[in-house]
């Protein structure tokens, strides 16, 4: 199954990661700005959002500024992956889980309030998974750009 | 978290063209600047107006959420706000995190290079963890197709004489989670 997004989503997707509109109508000016209409638009958001590729519209905070937070990883059994990624996704405090390609197949980012809550989560991960976690937190960082250039004649999305 | 409760003014040009109330919007409060960032953690409402929506939770005006917002920016507690989208949903399936063990005193200088190639979107130094984990430098790389990005990282290999440099390849084969970070404190409730 393909998705095919039209013209005005994909403009939406490529012009609104960063510079979203605070103002009362952010999807009005959106429209003008796109040469569409308000309800356009917010229909577009609407599948967008159905359609999985939408994960929210708000801010990326600074975790440096934000709070406390770290790179994790585990490594675990293959046949036991699964589990302990459902264990670990279980903590709200855990927002991205992957597995990877590696001995350490199991990566993941935990943020908390401050860097005791932080502590105390990676030891409560330790002992339901039973497995020691590698904890490397952010030392310096020296290039983020998350705002996704798609070049949609590039490629079909896939849809899973 | 005391740089919430910092004094600032609110910001004086406006993205819009329905302007919104220009005078001097009242501070939140802190329980208030928490309650909204838990909301905003979890998105905007998908409505025409969304941060009326906000406000109308939070017992405040849409000129003070906006404010509050605009701070954050300029203060750097936000580093973008818009649209977060799942690149696996839109054919970014190939997600390498490639991980460099760099001698200590190149490491920033390797870190530069690195950052001036557009194919990668993330560059991190983390501390080494011997014997298990000799890596202190971290880059990703995002692609369509898993061949073409061995071939950039390749390429990068090339162009900054890494050779030599230990490195190693992970790429995603499963997203069980991608979600904005939740910071919330505990007690508070979202919404």
């Amino acid at each position: 199954m393909t998705i095919s997004l039209s013209t005005l989503e994909q403009n939406i997707i490529n012009q609104y990661q960063k510079g979203f509109p605070l103002c009362s109508q952010p999807y009005k000016v959106i429209a003008e700005e796109l040469n569409s209409s308000e309800s356009e638009v917010l229909s577009a958001i609407f599948k967008l959002d159905e359609a999985g590729i939408l994960s929210r519209i708000g801010p990326v905070f600074n975790h440096k500024k934000a709070g406390s937070s770290t790179l994790a990883a585990l490594a675990v059994p293959a046949e036991l992956l699964d589990e302990i990624a459902e264990i670990v996704n279980q903590f709200e405090q855990v927002n991205h889980n992957y597995a990877r390609e590696h001995s350490y197949n199991l990566w993941f980012v935990v943020t908390a309030s401050d860097d005791d809550a932080l502590a105390q989560v990676i030891t409560k991960i330790e002992q339901l998974t039973g497995y020691q976690v590698l904890v490397l937190p952010m030392e310096a960082s020296y290039h983020i750009d998350l705002a996704f250039n798609i070049n949609f004649s590039q490629h079909q999305l896939g849809s899973h | 978290m005391s740089q919430l409760s910092s004094q600032h003014k609110p910001q004086e040009s406006y993205s819009c063209e329905s302007r919104r109330d220009e005078s001097i919007a009242e501070q939140l409060s802190p329980l208030q600047q928490q309650k909204l960032r838990t909301i905003l953690e979890c998105g905007l409402p998908h409505v025409a107006q969304p941060y009326l929506a906000i406000a109308e939770k939070i017992l405040a005006t849409e000129a003070q959420v906006l404010s509050q917002i605009e701070y954050w920016q300029t203060d750097g507690l936000v580093k973008r706000f818009g649209l977060v989208v799942k690149h696996r949903q839109l054919g970014y399936k190939a997600n390498a995190m490639v991980v460099w063990n760099i001698p200590d005193e190149k490491v920033s200088s390797v870190a530069a290079m690195f950052s001036s190639c557009s194919e990668v979107s993330l560059c991190y130094r983390r501390p080494r963890r011997l014997p298990h984990w000799p890596y202190n430098l971290f880059c990703m790389i995002h692609g369509t197709e898993r061949s073409i990005v061995l071939a950039q990282i390749e390429a990068m290999v090339e162009k900054f004489s890494l050779q030599n440099i230990e490195k190693d390849i992970l790429f995603s084969f499963k997203a069980y989670k991608q979600q904005g970070a939740r910071y919330g404190k505990k007690g508070l409730t979202n919404g």
